[in-house]
């Protein structure tokens, strides 16, 4: 599959910056994790039966991982795109648009899975996670990861200057992670706004990794999970079309 | 199959309501070099483009061994090399994983491709620059490592856009080099370039591009011989000084007179002769250079940048 060959090429380059991406990604996490949990946590009673630290630490490892994934696919692949002509020069060779959106897919999810582990073995150290069902939440990362990263390159695709990430950022990734159950159950939330959080992609990602952490198996989880894979299904010919666009005059 | 690798009838190309490209064509041969003469914004890269998979082919045909397509598929595309315009060489790997992956792309094993980044260093002169930073080349040796690049998958096509273009006369005289040992392996070049000692240097056959049309076809020195008289003298005088009259008493005795924006040349088919006019046409000889007719010659009067004084 050429996407691997893509893929083998972005794995070049991590196995040289890996080391102090993660470090990066790792320690914003832990701040959030530490000022929320132990700062405001010590003010919260009891969230739907946990202490503040074990409700948010679950939604830490799904928010990790949508920043890497997004990250990856904003800043990332427009470089590749517009600075580095990364994917001109790939373009040239035996490959077609979709292969590099696949294998920058498949490079931002790894990431994504990577980082929300990273975060997962911290949850774990602080003794966070209740249930064994927490060793298939990296598992779960990929779908989420799928769903993030594409909807991260459909803006790409979309943008023709590095400053118009900022909106992405502020408009849409910061207010998806603060209303998506991360830091407070959605059912504190007025009616309409609980319906508006479905089309929120971190809520079902939170709701999954929450459960997962608790060991809280239900099959409404496969809904959530249906909605992530339906989200990138739907993505993919978009992302490739933009991207042709762009690339293919 | 035939012995022509890439075939063009009537391509053309429309950006908006601009049209780069207005219907050309051409054939190239396996192993010969053939260039596309013109100055930038004649429809080059545009056609280069085309041919590698940058551009849709929307207006007229294209073959690529003997395959047409609307635009070039990865199996075609395999069977090039491609030399851009930029180098978009991969800053965030060093000089030999640049090859490296690249070989990784053309789905070579990993063993393969090492070997042959290698080989292609060595080619091109830059075994002592394996382990260093894409930042860290200059301008002549990015050029080298694209080169090197283009090559990882052992092309048949080659395609050059605009190859030697910033390089300083050093680096433009090695790399036409290579182009050359190249072309003896059999390897068939296609290039653009705006310089004419280039396309004298490298190419069997060219074209004259100018504003998307092809002009002109054939060897240099068939488009010579057939567009062009066989001497020039260049005029080193400013246009103030240039005798009045100086077209009508050239084109009586049988010569041409061109003007090139400040530059004033005479063609002849006799050299000795016209030089011998000169003091009758009150033209200072020391003002005054003869030399034979190149591409050069043939490129302004093609291309109506020497208009007719």
């Amino acid at each position: 599959m050429e996407a691997m060959r893509i893929f083998a090429r972005h794995m070049a380059v991590f196995r040289k910056i890996w080391f102090t991406n993660i470090m990066f990604n790792f320690i914003e996490p832990l701040l959030y994790l530490t000022a929320m949990g132990y700062g405001l946590g010590t003010f919260v009673q009891d969230m739907e039966g946990m202490t503040y630290l074990q409700y948010i630490a679950p939604g830490m490892v799904a928010s990790s991982a949508m920043f890497a994934a997004s990250f990856e696919c904003t800043y990332g692949s427009f470089l590749r795109l517009h600075y580095q002509k990364t994917y001109q020069a790939m373009l040239a060779g035996p490959v077609t648009v979709r292969d590099i959106v696949a294998g920058d897919i498949l490079y931002a999810t790894f990431k994504s899975m990577l980082f929300g582990l990273v975060i997962l073995v911290v949850i774990s150290v602080l003794g966070q996670v209740q249930s064994w069902w927490a060793v298939a939440i990296p598992l779960f990362l990929v779908i989420p990861g799928l769903a993030f990263s594409l909807l991260a390159i459909c803006y790409t695709g979309m943008v023709a200057n590095i400053d118009n990430f900022n909106y992405y950022i502020t408009l849409f990734l910061t207010p998806a992670y603060l209303f998506s159950g991360v830091f407070f159950p959605i059912n504190s939330m007025p009616g309409w706004a609980q319906a508006v959080v479905w089309i929120n992609p971190i809520f079902h990602s939170v709701e999954i990794c929450r459960a997962l952490a608790l060991g809280n198996i239900n099959p409404g989880l496969l809904v959530h999970a249906g909605v992530l894979m339906v989200l990138a299904a739907l993505l993919m010919p978009v992302a490739v079309r933009l991207l042709t666009k762009r690339l293919i005059v | 199959m035939s012995d022509i690798v890439v075939r063009a009838e009537s391509l053309g190309k429309t950006y908006g309501d601009f049209r780069a490209l207005k219907g050309i064509s051409f054939s190239i041969k396996a192993g010969q070099c053939f260039g596309f003469l013109g100055h930038n914004g004649a429809g080059k890269t545009t056609t280069m483009r085309m041919m590698y998979g940058m551009s849709t082919v929307d207006e007229g045909k294209l073959w690529l061994f003997d395959q047409s397509f609307r635009l070039t598929p990865p199996a075609v595309k395999a069977r090039l090399g491609v030399v851009p315009q930029e180098d978009n060489l991969d800053d965030d790997l060093t000089v030999i994983e640049n090859l490296e992956v690249y070989g990784l792309i053309y789905g070579l094993p990993r063993g393969e491709s090492q070997q042959r980044g290698k080989e292609l260093l060595a080619f091109m002169g830059l075994e002592d620059k394996e382990h260093n930073s894409i930042e860290s080349l200059s301008g002549g040796l990015k050029r080298r490592l694209v080169i090197a690049r283009a090559l990882m998958n052992a092309p048949d096509i080659v395609i050059l856009d605009e190859p030697t273009t910033g390089l300083d006369p050093q680096a433009r005289h090695l790399v036409w080099q290579k182009l050359r040992s190249l072309k003896a392996e059999g390897v068939t070049l296609v290039l653009t370039t705006h310089y004419m000692e280039e396309a004298v240097q490298l190419c069997d056959s060219l074209v004259v591009m100018h504003e998307g049309n092809i002009l002109a076809e054939g060897s240099p020195q068939h488009l010579i011989e057939t567009y062009v008289r066989p001497y020039v003298v260049e005029v080193h005088l400013p246009l103030s000084q240039v005798p009045e009259n100086l077209t009508d008493k050239v084109a009586n005795w049988g010569g041409e007179v061109t003007q090139v924006l400040d530059s004033v040349f005479l063609y002849a088919d006799d050299g000795e002769k016209l030089w011998d006019n000169l003091d009758c046409w009150g033209l200072p000889k020391q003002a005054c250079l003869l030399r034979a007719a190149n591409l050069e010659d043939v490129f302004l009067k093609l291309t109506g940048m020497g208009e007719e004084a």
